[in-house]
C-alpha cells in the first residue's frame, strides 16, 4: 500500500520533532528512514501508525492510498508496528501473543478457533520458531523474541508493517542475519515496509529506497546506490560511513586539494573565500603510493596499521598532524609493505566538493 | 581461597549485588548487626509478645468474652465496612492516578505526584480537623448538608472519608513507578493491533501490574484498619456507633480495662502480621516476574 506524507510537522514543546516534511512510500517497497537520534525518524513512523499526531497545518496529510488518515484512530489504521524492545505481552504464550491481534476483534470479525490456530502455526512457520507457541517471552532469546513480534504484527495482515529500530537491542552477529532475514520475508509477503535505523550499514544493506533525516528534516531520498555514491549535501556524505575531509580551494570546476594544503597561509591574504571547499574522501578513495605520483600528492607518514578486517585499515598523518583514514586493498597493502613510520604520498581517486555557503 | 572470592567480589563495583561487608573489620559487622537486632527485639517484637501475654492475663474465657462484647463486634463490624469502602475506592482511585500520570503527557504533572503524597506528608490529625473544617456542622458545607439531614462529622461518612483521605497514596505510590518503568509500548502495541482501551486494560495492562496492585491494596487494607488520628476527630466515639477497632481500643485502655484493651489490640496485631506475611509473599513474586 501506498503511504504519502505531505507538509506535516511536529512539534513537543519548544523541540521541533518533525519541520514540514513530504514523503512517497511506494506500494511493496522497503525503506529505511535513517537518521542520528533527535532526527525525527520515530516520530515519523509513529505518526505513520497514528501514535503521535501531527501539528495541525492547512494542508498537511497523511494518505493510505488515497485516504486521508491523520484523524484516525490508530487502531482503524491497520498498520503492524514492530518496538525496538520488542512489547511482547510477558504474561502470555507465544501462540496467544500472535493470535492477540485476531482474539481482541468485534465478535462477528473474530475468526474461528480452528481459523486462528492454524493463522497461527502458519505464522510461526514463517518466523521458523514451529514448536514454540506455548513458551513464554522471557525463554526465549532477543531474536526470537523480535521474531514473535514481527509475527504478531503480521497477524492482522496489516496494511504496511512500520519497524522502530527492530534490530537495535540485539547484538551485531544476530542483527545481520535477521536483516537478511527480514528481505527475504518481505519480497515473499509483498507487503509495505517501513524500517527506522540509525545504523547505516542495515540501510544501506536491506532497503530499496532510503531517506536520510536530519534536525526534523529529509535531507535525502534515493537508493542506496544514490546515497551512498551521489550524497547530495555534507550531512548525508558524513553519516553514510567514515569519510575524510580536506580544506581545499576550486579553480574552474576543479579541486585542487594538495595545492591548497601549501598554501594555506594564503587564505588569511583574502583570497576568495568562494574558491575555497570542502572535500570529502572516503578511505577507500585514497591511492597510496612510495613515490610520488603527481602534484596533487601530499606527503604523510603512517600512524597505525590495523589488519583486522577485508581491507587493511591505515592512519596517515600529514605534516600538518591532520589524520587521513585510508583504506587499502590487502594486496596492495601487501605490495607495499607498510609499516607505521614509513613516508608515503596520498592522492585521492574520487572526490567530492561542497561549497560552503557565502555566510561563512 | 574464600578469600580471595570475597575479595574480588568486593571489589567488583559495577555488580549491584556487591556486598560491602568484606571490606569491614568483624567488629563492624557484628556491632551493626548486634544493633539491629537488639533494637528490633526491644522495640518490636517484645511489645508484640507483651500484648498478646496482656490479652490472655485473665485467660482464655476472659479473652473471648472481650472479643464477643457487642460494642466490640460493633467497632469490627465499623473497621471492617470502613476498610471496604475505602480500599476499593483508592484502588480505583490509585489506578486512575497511575495510569493518568504514566501514559499521558499534560501540564503540572509532577505537581499531581507530589500532592497525591500529601496525605502521607500531613499528620492524620491535621487531616482529621481539615474534614471537620469542611463538613462540620461550621464548616463550609455544613449547613448545606444538616440542611438535607446528612451527617458527615460525627457520624459513618466521616470515619469513611478520613480513612479514605489518609490511605489514598498506597495503591497510587505502588504502581506509579512501576508503570514509569514499563513504559506504553506494550500498550500502543495492543491497540496497534486493533484492541480497544477496556480490552488494553483488562489483557495487558492489569496484568503487567497485578501483583504491585495487590501490594498497594494491601498496604492500604492494613493502614485503613488501624488508622487512629484521623479518625478520631471526626468519630463522635459513641461507643457501639462510629468506633472503630482502634477507638474502642484507645477508650477501653483510658476506663483502666486493659486486659479488654489489649484483647482487642491482639487481633489489630495478629492483622498486621498478616499483612506482613502476605506482603513477603507478594514482593518474591513482583522480584520473579
Amino acid at each position: 500500500m501506498s503511504v504519502e506524507i505531505k507538509n506535516i510537522s511536529k512539534s513537543f514543546g519548544s523541540f521541533t520533532a518533525l519541520k514540514d516534511v513530504n514523503l512517497r512510500i511506494e506500494t511493496g517497497e522497503l525503506i529505511s528512514l535513517l537518521g542520528p537520534s533527535g532526527s525525527g525518524k520515530t516520530t515519523l513512523l509513529r505518526i505513520i501508525a497514528g501514535m503521535d499526531i501531527p501539528d495541525s497545518n492547512p494542508g498537511s496529510q497523511i494518505l493510505f492510498f488515497d485516504e486521508d488518515v491523520v484523524s484516525m484512530p490508530v487502531g482503524k489504521r491497520h498498520v503492524g508496528f514492530v518496538f525496538q524492545h520488542y512489547a511482547l505481552f510477558k504474561h502470555m504464550t507465544v501462540f496467544d501473543n500472535i493470535a492477540f491481534g485476531l482474539r481482541v476483534r468485534p465478535r462477528d470479525k473474530r475468526p474461528s478457533k480452528k481459523e486462528i490456530q492454524d493463522r497461527v502455526r502458519e505464522l510461526l512457520r514463517l518466523i521458523q520458531l514451529e514448536g514454540f507457541g506455548d513458551r513464554f517471552p522471557t525463554q526465549l532469546s532477543g531474536g526470537q523474541r523480535q521474531r514473535v513480534a514481527l509475527a504478531r504484527a503480521l497477524a492482522i495482515e496489516p496494511r504496511v508493517l512500520l519497524l522502530d529500530e527492530p534490530f537495535g537491542a540485539l547484538d551485531a552477529k544476530v542483527r545481520q542475519s535477521l536483516r537478511q532475514w527480514l528481505r527475504r520475508l518481505h519480497d515473499e509477503l509483498n507487503t509495505t515496509t517501513v524500517l527506522v535505523t540509525h545504523d547505516q550499514e542495515e540501510a544501506l544493506e536491506v532497503s530499496d529506497r532510503v531517506v536520510v533525516m536530519n534536525q526534523a528534516k529529509i535531507e535525502q531520498v534515493g537508493s542506496p546506490e544514490q546515497v551512498f555514491h551521489n550524497p547530495t549535501s555534507e550531512f548525508v556524505i558524513d553519516f553514510l560511513g567514515n569519510v575524510n575531509v580536506f580544506r581545499g580551494r576550486v579553480q574552474d570546476g576543479k579541486a585542487t586539494w594538495g595545492a591548497a594544503r601549501e598554501e594555506r597561509g594564503e587564505e588569511s591574504r583574502g583570497a576568495d573565500a568562494s574558491d575555497s571547499a570542502k572535500i570529502y574522501v572516503r578511505p577507500h578513495e585514497l591511492a597510496v603510493d612510495r613515490n610520488k605520483l603527481s602534484d596533487e600528492s601530499i606527503a604523510a607518514r603512517v600512524q597505525r596499521i590495523n589488519l583486522a578486517g577485508a581491507q587493511a585499515k591505515v592512519i596517515l598523518s600529514t605534516a600538518q598532524y591532520e589524520e587521513i583514514r585510508v583504506d587499502l586493498p590487502m594486496e596492495r597493502f601487501q605490495h607495499l609493505r607498510l609499516v607505521p613510520g614509513d613516508a608515503v604520498f596520498v592522492q585521492p581517486t574520487n572526490t567530492r566538493i561542497f561549497v560552503p555557503d557565502y555566510s561563512i | 581461597m574464600d578469600r580471595e572470592q570475597e575479595n574480588r567480589e568486593g571489589l567488583n563495583m559495577d555488580s549491584s549485588k556487591t556486598k560491602l561487608y568484606s571490606q569491614d573489620p568483624w567488629w563492624v559487622r557484628w556491632l551493626l548487626i548486634g544493633v539491629t537486632i537488639s533494637f528490633l527485639t526491644f522495640l518490636l517484637l517484645l511489645p508484640l509478645i507483651v500484648i498478646f501475654q496482656e490479652a490472655l492475663a485473665k485467660g482464655i474465657a476472659f479473652y473471648i468474652r472481650s472479643l464477643s462484647d457487642r460494642n466490640a463486634w460493633s467497632a469490627v463490624k465499623m473497621t471492617l465496612l470502613t476498610a471496604g469502602v475505602a480500599v476499593p475506592l483508592n484502588l480505583v482511585f490509585g489506578v486512575a492516578a497511575a495510569w493518568a500520570t504514566t501514559k499521558y503527557q499534560f501540564r503540572g504533572k509532577s505537581i499531581l505526584i507530589t500532592i497525591i503524597d500529601l496525605p502521607f506528608a500531613i499528620s492524620p490529625i491535621v487531616a482529621g480537623l481539615m474534614l471537620v473544617l469542611v463538613f462540620g456542622s461550621q464548616g463550609w458545607w455544613g449547613e448545606w448538608l444538616s440542611d438535607r439531614g446528612i451527617q458527615v462529622i460525627f457520624g459513618v461518612p466521616g470515619v469513611i472519608l478520613a480513612t479514605v483521605f489518609v490511605t489514598f497514596p498506597f495503591v497510587a505510590r505502588e504502581l506509579i513507578p512501576l508503570m514509569q518503568e514499563q513504559g506504553s509500548d506494550e500498550e500502543w502495541a495492543a491497540i496497534s493491533l486493533g484492541a480497544n482501551g477496556w480490552q488494553t486494560f483488562w489483557k495487558v495492562t492489569l496484568p503487567n501490574i497485578k501483583w504491585a496492585l495487590l501490594y498497594g491494596v494491601l498496604l492500604c487494607n492494613a493502614r485503613a484498619m488501624g488508622e487512629f488520628g484521623a479518625v478520631s476527630i471526626v468519630s463522635s466515639n459513641i461507643r457501639g456507633r462510629t468506633n472503630t477497632l482502634p477507638l474502642q481500643i484507645d477508650a477501653l485502655y483510658s476506663e483502666y480495662q486493659s486486659a479488654a484493651a489489649f484483647a482487642l489490640a491482639s487481633v489489630l496485631a495478629g492483622l498486621g502480621v498478616l499483612t506482613l506475611i502476605g506482603k513477603t509473599i507478594l514482593e518474591r513474586r513482583m522480584k520473579s516476574t
